[in-house]
């Protein structure tokens, strides 16, 4: 049985639950960003599987992984620092403690 | 046959390290258990003939934001002990959530009928991307490039420590 | 069953790479260093096991063998264990995108993958991983600082490597190592196309060609944490760094994947800047090894010539004077060009 576009589909659907599972349910802010990551990967995964077996012509496919890797690089960096900065105010990284706000 | 065992492989390869990364209680091992997560994708990528995405996935992913995760857990005390409780108490909730959403993507991509194409794609994976993106995507390239330099001025500003 | 085929050949190749690694790298490397580092110092290196001295590798070899292996109270198992592994194994992959020189008419090389100095930096990058999860495992504060001192030092100095192994790729027009040393054939003697000299109908090219050797063998140098980039290691600096608290077979591990990497290092020079296998009367592959040796031996004559630059001076040598300098070689060499 050779490997088809579904396949490829089945394996990012289990990795973007899985990177949900771990958005929702984790209280350290960096373990949050790492579910992040994970969701990203399986669009990723989806993405070029679509290019490969769907429009093998032209290379948007590729690009566009491309460009989110690129740009998950960007708000791992942004998110990183601003765990970093909370850090150091606040003395805690666990998102159910941030709560200076609320009245 | 060989394209299948390879699947298999490099598919676990990816999914359980994964299932570690959202379920450990130590910080540390989580972060680490990223690495073979993202080194499983970018077999992936290469199965898919995907060369140079996958040689980006490593350096970027694997390489550097691996590298940053680890780096601010260990600076900010984030993987001190198991003792500290990891998850929260929406946890059977969460839970709940994801397989539902799972179980939902999986009956939608599973069962439309995709359009397949027959055709390669071009062999020279990299001059083919470049001048892709110099000629059809310029526009994501210029901006993505754009916000390249406002992320890295971002991240130095708010990480700085105040003087 | 073609593809059992494939794998088994693969594999075959792989450990034949790695053994001569093991053999080559590591113990005649070692072997050099202390002879070398004895003669610039006006003294005789190991001069008792075995004639000249050949054997003392082997000896240091199964001293270490034989030591007992600690994993320190209240350090992660786990971690502590797979780091100097994972350290070892990103070294000597590397090495599979390498050519040795023709041999009958083939190139030997493990695999020549079409985006094969994307592999070779990859496999660089990952190395940082390995020594954050040493220093990080090791439950100890000094490992620690040295783990965080070795990774920035290391990511800092991976974009000046990038930037400088553009240079050549622009030249050659593929990222292909085989690719590139065929891109430098001909020439007069053999030396006269190589891309350090620039392109044969565009000589100017010299200019951004030699500073981009120049700068990728600093680069590969802080890569590989050598001196004058070793601070993390230094001895009279925080113990021994990130390996402080490794024993035994662990402690030569690293010690495998440093040395491993530095000749990938050097071979990958000659790859791209020095012409590969090319050169005037003697075969091919008898050049490679010159070149390779001779900048393996210009790596440890800087060794024992420059003091150790500290920490800031080291950051501040790549992201203030080695990244720009590489993004304008690479416009220079993009207008040059055209």
């Amino acid at each position: 049985m050779t490997v088809g576009v579904n396949h490829y589909l089945a394996v990012s659907a289990l990795l973007f639950g899985l990177g949900l599972y771990g958005i929702l349910t984790r209280r350290n802010a960096v373990a949050i960003l790492m579910g992040i990551e994970l969701m990203l990967n399986a669009t990723n995964i989806n993405l070029v599987a679509f290019n490969r077996y769907v429009a093998p012509g032209a290379l948007a496919g590729h690009v566009f992984a491309l460009v989110i890797i690129t740009l998950a690089a960007c708000e791992a960096a942004v998110g990183l620092a601003l765990v970093m900065a909370v850090y150091r105010n606040l003395e805690t990284v666990h998102v159910d403690e941030i709560n200076v706000l609320k009245w | 046959m060989g394209e299948l065992g390879a699947f298999i492989i490099l598919a676990l390869v990816t999914l359980l390290p994964a299932a570690a990364v959202v379920t450990s209680r130590n910080l540390v091992r989580a972060a680490m258990s990223l690495v073979p997560s993202f080194l499983g994708v970018a077999g992936l990528f290469v199965l898919l003939q995907a060369e140079f995405v996958a040689g980006i996935q490593i350096l970027i992913y694997a390489g550097a934001i691996a590298v940053l995760i680890l780096f601010v857990i260990m600076l900010t005390a984030g993987g001190t002990g198991t003792a500290v409780r990891q998850a929260n108490e929406q946890r059977v909730v969460g839970g709940l959530a994801a397989a539902a959403l799972t179980a939902a993507l999986l009956a939608l991509l599973l069962r439309t009928a995709w359009p397949l194409a027959a055709g390669s794609l071009p062999r020279a994976n990299v001059a083919a991307v470049g001048s892709a993106f110099l000629t059809t995507f310029v526009l994501a390239f210029e901006i993505s490039s754009v916000v390249l330099l406002v992320s890295l001025v971002g991240a130095l500003v708010i990480a700085r420590r105040e003087r | 069953m073609s593809w059992l085929w494939e794998i088994f050949k693969a594999t075959l190749a792989a450990v034949a790479v790695f053994t001569f690694l093991a053999l080559v790298g590591a113990m005649l490397g070692v072997y050099l260093e202390r002879k070398i580092s004895g003669w610039i110092q006006s003294r005789l290196g190991p001069k008792h096991v075995g004639p000249q001295g050949i054997l003392q590798t082997v000896a240091d070899t199964v001293k270490l063998l034989q030591k007992e292996n600690i994993v320190p109270t209240n350090a992660d198992a786990i971690t502590f264990n797979v780091a100097p592994l994972m350290a070892a194994v990103a070294g000597l992959l590397a090495w599979i995108i390498i050519p040795f020189g023709p041999i009958f008419g083939r190139v030997v090389i493990v695999r020549d993958i079409n985006i094969g100095l994307l592999f070779f930096i990859a496999m660089a990058s990952l190395i940082v991983i390995a020594i954050l999860l040493g220093g990080w495992s090791s439950n100890n504060k000094y490992a620690l600082l040295g783990g965080f001192r070795s990774a920035s030092q290391m990511i800092s100095y991976e974009i000046p490597l990038a930037l400088a192994v553009l240079v050549p790729v622009m030249m050659a027009g593929t990222l292909s190592t085989v690719g590139i040393v065929e891109a430098q054939r001909g020439g007069w003697l053999g030396i006269g196309n190589w891309f350090i000299f620039g392109l044969p109908g565009n000589r100017w090219l010299l200019i951004p060609g030699a500073l981009a050797f120049l700068v990728f063998f600093t680069a590969a140098t802080a890569e590989v944490n050598r001196v004058p980039f070793d601070l993390p290691e230094a001895e009279s600096e925080l113990v021994a760094g990130y390996f402080s608290e490794y024993t035994g077979m662990r402690f030569a591990l690293f010690q495998l994947g440093e040395y491993a990497e530095a000749f990938a290092m050097a071979a990958l020079t000659t790859v791209l800047f020095l012409g590969g296998w090319h050169g005037p009367l003697l075969p091919g592959v008898v050049w490679f090894f010159t070149k390779m040796f001779a900048l393996v031996f210009v790596l440890m004559w800087v060794r024992w010539t420059y003091p150790r630059l500290r920490l800031d001076q080291l950051l501040h040598l790549s992201w203030k004077g080695l990244v720009p300098l590489g993004f304008v070689l690479v416009l220079v060499t993009g207008w040059l060009l055209i």
